[in-house]
């Protein structure tokens, strides 16, 4: 694996300028590729121009007729959320497994990412493709052993229930982007500070951790979004006093008839996380999907 | 500059490795010890062998063509969605905009999609393709294609497809993107200077550089797709039938909802064991086109 990190590392250059030369050679396709894009973000926003457009609707005018943007602005399926509690503690409980989640995973993660960063020991190409397979197992074969296994240490419908079950691909991922992060701090800086007398946790503590704070927060990013975004062990693993959002957004809707409005309300509200810390995390979004190996 | 032989360094992975062993290892041989039993309920439960694999491997039996059917859907929804996603992910990334504030502004718009939780994707496009309320299916209705995905399972696939599309097409071309970003600008400049045309730029230096990110993303889109399951069912729910019940949906059904323990244990293992196959190939090619380009750059 030293080789396949160091290679990758090589690639991460922060670099915007390279393809301006490019432009010469594309000179008249420019407007192609305008077009091209624009037709590409119309395609992705549409959908969730819909789903703001139905929230801020009454029942009545969403199944009246279709209407491109609502005639009568309503608050009202926002404020039932807000001021429902079978509706807000949805995503109270869904925040709680999450944050836990992403503080367990980091927990754990940041010493293993140092000893992959910093050595090679017995295993460590086994240890990773081990790791990787859990990325990609399907949840849904986790689904019911969880199911067991959660139920019998008494876990079930609780969020540390989740939050455990979370950590099966969110403690790969952290590993890998903490490590990636990691390899880009000079390893003179752990030996200066050895001599310098520090001993290993201040280090860490003291010099090490402020180095690498950006992978910190990026690899958090990534561990609160995969957890958030997951429903099935989030479902199965809870029933009342657990419930995630996405479940009672499922529950909610088959039981009540189609409460459209406040389907699509509750929709958006579940983007808003993404929204909101997507800018600080734009120039990483490739590398937390891609396990941090671009 | 090559790291040191430490095996101390496992004390720093042991919390890892112990924490993704209790919820990997631990439920797997749930799922083993399932596989060979069977249960009438209350717990009790008898030695069946390889009955079940034989059952589920024997496409004459209802299991087994239920299982080979799934499969199928499920390999061709992962074999479209690659044909699609990883060109027009391609194209995407090579129309990214060169510099400027509009670069930032189609990442951000770009990684949306990526950052829905899934039970909203769809939902959204549950919403978006109603032929009554949504705009899509309202769109093509007027066109006077007869268009409904809960009822026709040709509409169902093309739905779960555009859906995917939607979803997913972004983190290919972010992948390329990033693989694009690294080509050095003396590249180009010898292009230029060598007269090549777009298509050969692309042919030769772009293509080979994003070589290494696009297997990173035929990977994850194969492997992701192989196991969707929150969009389709929340979407269609697997049917109309069973038109859209791939491996995924089918598993939670008799696991989760026929509490059929040993079929669906036998299923979760051959459903396993297909991915671990698909993934050590990946891997292993992942693995050798860096040690090439290593060789190379060294």
């Amino acid at each position: 694996m030293t080789g396949t990190i160091a290679v990758g590392r090589s690639d991460v250059k922060p670099v915007a300028a390279p393809l301006a030369a490019n432009r010469a050679l594309s000179g008249p396709r420019v407007n192609g590729r305008v077009v091209v894009m624009t037709l590409y973000l119309l395609f992705l926003m549409l959908p969730i121009y819909w789903l703001v457009n139905m929230s801020l609707k009454t029942n009545m005018e969403i199944t009246s007729g279709l209407t491109l943007w609502p005639r009568d602005i309503t608050f009202d399926n926002y404020i039932k959320i807000f001021t429902d509690e079978s509706w807000y503690s949805g995503y109270i409980n869904s925040l709680t497994y999450v944050l836990i989640n992403t503080v367990l995973s980091i927990a754990f993660a940041l010493p293993a990412a140092y000893a992959f960063s910093r050595y090679r020991f017995l295993g460590d190409k086994h240890l990773f493709f081990w790791l990787l397979t859990n990325r990609m197992a399907p949840p849904a074969v986790f689904a019911l052993p969880f199911f067991n296994l959660y139920s019998a240490i008494g876990l079930f419908d609780t969020p540390w229930a989740v939050a455990l079950a979370h950590c099966l691909f969110n403690v790969p991922l952290a590993v890998w982007i903490l490590e990636g992060f990691m390899s880009g701090v000079p390893r003179e800086i752990d030996e200066t500070a050895a001599i310098d007398g520090y001993s290993f946790p201040r280090f860490f503590i003291k010099i090490f951790m402020p180095l690498i704070a950006s992978g910190v927060g990026v690899a958090a990013f990534f561990c609160f979004m995969f957890s958030w975004v997951e429903l099935l062990l989030a479902r199965t693993l809870t029933s009342v006093t657990a419930k995630p959002i996405a479940a009672t957004m499922t529950r909610t809707v088959s039981a009540a008839g189609m409460d459209w409005g406040l389907l699509a309300a509750a929709g958006v509200l579940t983007i808003v996380p993404g929204a909101l810390v997507i800018w600080f995390v734009r120039n990483y979004i490739a590398k937390g999907f891609a396990l941090g190996r671009v | 500059m090559t790291k040191p032989l430490n095996n101390r360094a496992w004390f720093f992975v042991l919390p890892v490795f112990a924490i993704v062993a209790f919820s990997a290892i631990l439920p797997i041989m749930t799922v083993v010890n399932y596989s060979v039993q069977d249960t009438f309920g209350n717990n009790q439960f008898f030695w069946n062998g390889i009955g079940w694999f034989q059952e589920l491997l024997d496409p004459s039996s209802q299991l087994g063509e239920q299982f080979l059917s799934s499969l199928m859907r499920t390999l061709l929804f992962s074999a479209i969605i690659l044909l699609i996603e990883v060109p027009l992910g391609i194209a995407v990334a090579l129309s990214m905009p060169r510099e400027g504030w509009t670069v930032a502004l189609c990442l951000v718009l770009m990684a949306l999609p990526l950052l829905i939780p899934w039970n909203v994707v769809g939902t959204i496009w549950q919403v978006f393709a109603r032929g009554d309320i949504g705009l899509l299916g309202w769109v093509v209705n007027r066109l006077g294609i007869d268009y409904n995905y809960t009822g026709d399972p040709i509409d169902a696939w093309v739905t779960i497809i555009v859906m995917d599309v939607w979803h997913w097409t972004s983190l290919v071309a972010l992948l390329c993107y990033a693989g694009l970003k690294s080509i050095p600008d003396a590249y180009y400049q010898a292009a230029r200077i060598d007269g090549a045309s777009r298509w050969a730029v692309f042919r030769t230096i772009q293509l080979p550089k994003m070589r290494r990110v696009l297997l990173i993303a035929v990977l994850l889109r194969f492997m992701d797709s192989f196991m969707i399951y929150t969009e389709p069912f929340v979407l269609t729910g697997g049917g109309p039938g069973n038109a859209t019940t791939f491996l995924s949906i089918d598993l939670v059904k008799l696991a989760l909802g026929q509490f059929d323990l040993g079929k669906a244990a036998a299923m979760s293992l051959v459903y396993n064991l297909i991915i671990l196959a698909i993934c050590w190939v990946f891997y292993t090619v992942m693995t050798n086109v860096d040690a090439e380009r290593e060789r190379i750059e060294a």
